[in-house]
């Protein structure tokens, strides 16, 4: 983002624009010319695919809102309109519900991604920082964004999420009328939620704008995960990376196309289709399975403020993830003792989520306080150790050299 | 982008086009249904169905108020006086000239059935006001007179017609 830039425009008006708001030199520097790593594989494709999912998710968002009603007797009936008499109404409630759902599997992938080949290390702390940012105002906004429809699911969701704030000591109960604007969760809440559910996602683009950016200061990582040393490490982003992230994402498109014209109501709850009762609890509340892991974690213990603390520590510890991790070496292509930890972790993760939907009784609470003590362990006690103990693979001298061998 | 010389067509060039193509057309199938949402949903077109309205309770000279599509229309059982008074108009002279005729249907020419909103811009008329003894528009001083014509003021056209029948004498279906 600093020196000279290689943008030289050939049109007179883009001359002329260039000189008073130079943004064709900031797209042709970030996008176009910009230096990536010649080694990405697929795995690097998910950024760009969240920025897409993230302007999908806005856009039928917004033209959502234009049908929805927020208050608790039109709610529901307002989402129904949409779905039978609004044109393509039913189009646009499928895309941004399971759109949710993508962006989601996006974001995991995303992340792993990062803890396998140490994108979170020197000098990528801040960029790992702000997208654990994201990822917690991606989970606000999908759980309001899921309160909305006030079905059961809904409002139980809703009840059960802003009751943790009770655990705090002292000032829990006041906080919780608080959030709930009322003494229980109700109109004041949904409208509320409404609010913020349309404000978060653009907050969340203002924080995505400053990840892209400390990402253009440090580079991209890649898969051998040391930096490039001379240009033939590098290629022009376009088209080289433009070209192959936009086959991924129609790639992908089409894993999002198969659940939105195929299996709408797959990943949802059936009794998200009964409107909200606010005298009966649904046998099983469950929240979307991609919040499954963590609801697991905090069903796991019997405790109930250590329960919440686990909750939010469990997210809160991937921030600290770059000094808990003492290795030297990025990549994971070199460490094969943390190779082993980390596919157990996700091994972990995916159980956890499992166990999630299970009821918290015999076994199932037994495995889920296993999983719990196996997820913190490996932030607090396996990462800094390996750093220490592992003996890890000799490293390639470059990027070339890693792709094209000796030769290069 | 370089090409061998510009005579040969290469293959990249092909893929482009052609990519290119298929990314406008799919640009396209994917702007339709985000405009196409804003049109009227089908429950909006299904409340505008016609309506039926009872013409027996409606007295010699009185003029009733109904909404069809959510716009006000103007019911008239015009008297023998004023049936006579839209007659002896000269129509040459009129701003937006329409004889009387082709604004009743024939065999029921006590009935003025019109759309209620000024043609200036968009008010809804005071019934029984005005020189003319139509309707007077408070907004801006137009004038229409006893067949819904505009007679003065800054109203370029008549009271627009709705569609509508006679199911029977005493009753109309309009839409």
């Amino acid at each position: 983002m600093s020196g000279h830039s290689s943008y030289q425009p050939q049109s007179k008006v883009l001359q002329w624009l260039e000189k008073r708001l130079p943004i064709g030199g900031l797209i042709h520097s970030s996008f176009v010319a910009y230096p990536t790593p010649r080694n990405l594989n697929y795995w690097w494709t998910f950024g760009g695919i969240l920025s897409f999912m993230l302007g999908v998710q806005i856009i039928t968002g917004i033209v959502l809102s234009m049908h929805y009603t927020p208050h608790v007797d039109f709610a529901f009936k307002s989402v129904e309109t949409i779905m039978r008499d609004v044109n393509f109404g039913w189009l646009l409630r499928y895309l941004h519900a399971n759109g949710a759902a993508m962006f989601f599997l996006a974001v995991y992938i995303h992340m792993f991604r990062g803890m396998y080949y140490g994108s979170y290390k020197e000098p990528r702390e801040v960029l790992w920082i702000l997208g654990v940012i994201i990822y917690l105002l991606m989970m606000a906004t999908g759980f309001m964004g899921y309160v909305l429809v006030w079905g059961q699911m809904s409002f139980w969701a809703a009840t059960v999420i802003t009751n943790l704030f009770s655990a705090i000591p002292g000032v829990g109960e006041p906080i919780v009328s608080w959030l709930w604007g009322g003494y229980a969760v109700g109109n004041p809440t949904l409208n509320r939620f409404y609010s913020l559910h349309y404000l978060l996602p653009f907050v969340i683009a203002g924080v995505v704008i400053l990840h892209v950016w400390a990402l253009h200061v440090s580079g991209q990582n890649n898969p051998a995960g040391i930096e490039p040393k001379s240009d033939q490490d590098t290629v022009p982003f376009t088209p080289y990376a433009t070209v192959k992230d936009g086959f991924f994402m129609a790639c992908f498109c089409i894993l999002f196309a198969w659940f939105v014209f195929y299996i709408p109501n797959f990943l949802g709850h059936a009794d998200n289709y009964i409107p909200a009762n606010p005298a009966v609890t649904p046998t099983h509340i469950v929240p979307e399975w991609y919040y499954l892991p963590f609801y697991a974690i905090l069903r796991a213990i019997p405790d109930k403020l250590i329960g919440v603390l686990a909750l939010g520590g469990s997210i809160v510890i991937l921030a600290f993830l770059p000094w808990l991790d003492t290795s030297p070496v990025k990549s994971a292509r070199y460490r094969p003792i943390y190779r082993q930890f980390f596919w157990l972790f996700v091994i972990v993760c995916v159980a956890l989520g499992w166990l999630g939907t299970k009821p918290p009784e015999g076994i199932y609470v037994i495995l889920s306080r296993i999983f719990t003590i196996y997820y913190f362990a490996f932030f607090l006690i396996i990462l800094p150790l390996l750093g220490i103990f592992e003996k890890t693979k000799p490293l390639p001298n470059s990027i070339s050299e890693s792709v094209l061998g000796a030769k290069a | 982008m370089t090409t061998v010389s510009s005579a040969e067509h290469t293959r990249r060039d092909f893929l482009y086009i052609a990519t290119g193509a298929v990314g406008a057309v799919g640009a396209a199938a994917a702007l339709l249904p985000l405009v196409a949402q804003m049109n009227p949903d089908a429950s909006t077109i299904a409340a505008g169905a016609p309506v039926e309205i009872d013409l027996a309770p409606v007295a010699d000279g009185q003029i009733i108020k109904v909404f069809w599509r959510s716009k006000p229309i103007f019911i008239f059982h015009r008297s023998a006086k004023e049936i006579e008074e839209a007659r002896k108009v000269d129509v040459a002279s009129l701003p937006d000239p329409e004889p009387d005729s082709a604004r009743v249907q024939p065999g029921h020419d006590q009935w003025l059935v019109v759309i209620g909103i000024c043609t200036h811009l968009g008010c809804i008329p005071i019934a029984h006001q005005g020189e003319y003894d139509g309707w007077f528009c408070p907004c801006h001083g137009s004038q229409y007179d006893t067949a819904g014509r505009i007679r003065k003021g800054p109203a370029p056209k008549n009271l627009p017609l709705p569609p509508y029948q006679f199911v029977s004498d005493t009753k109309i279906r309009i839409g």
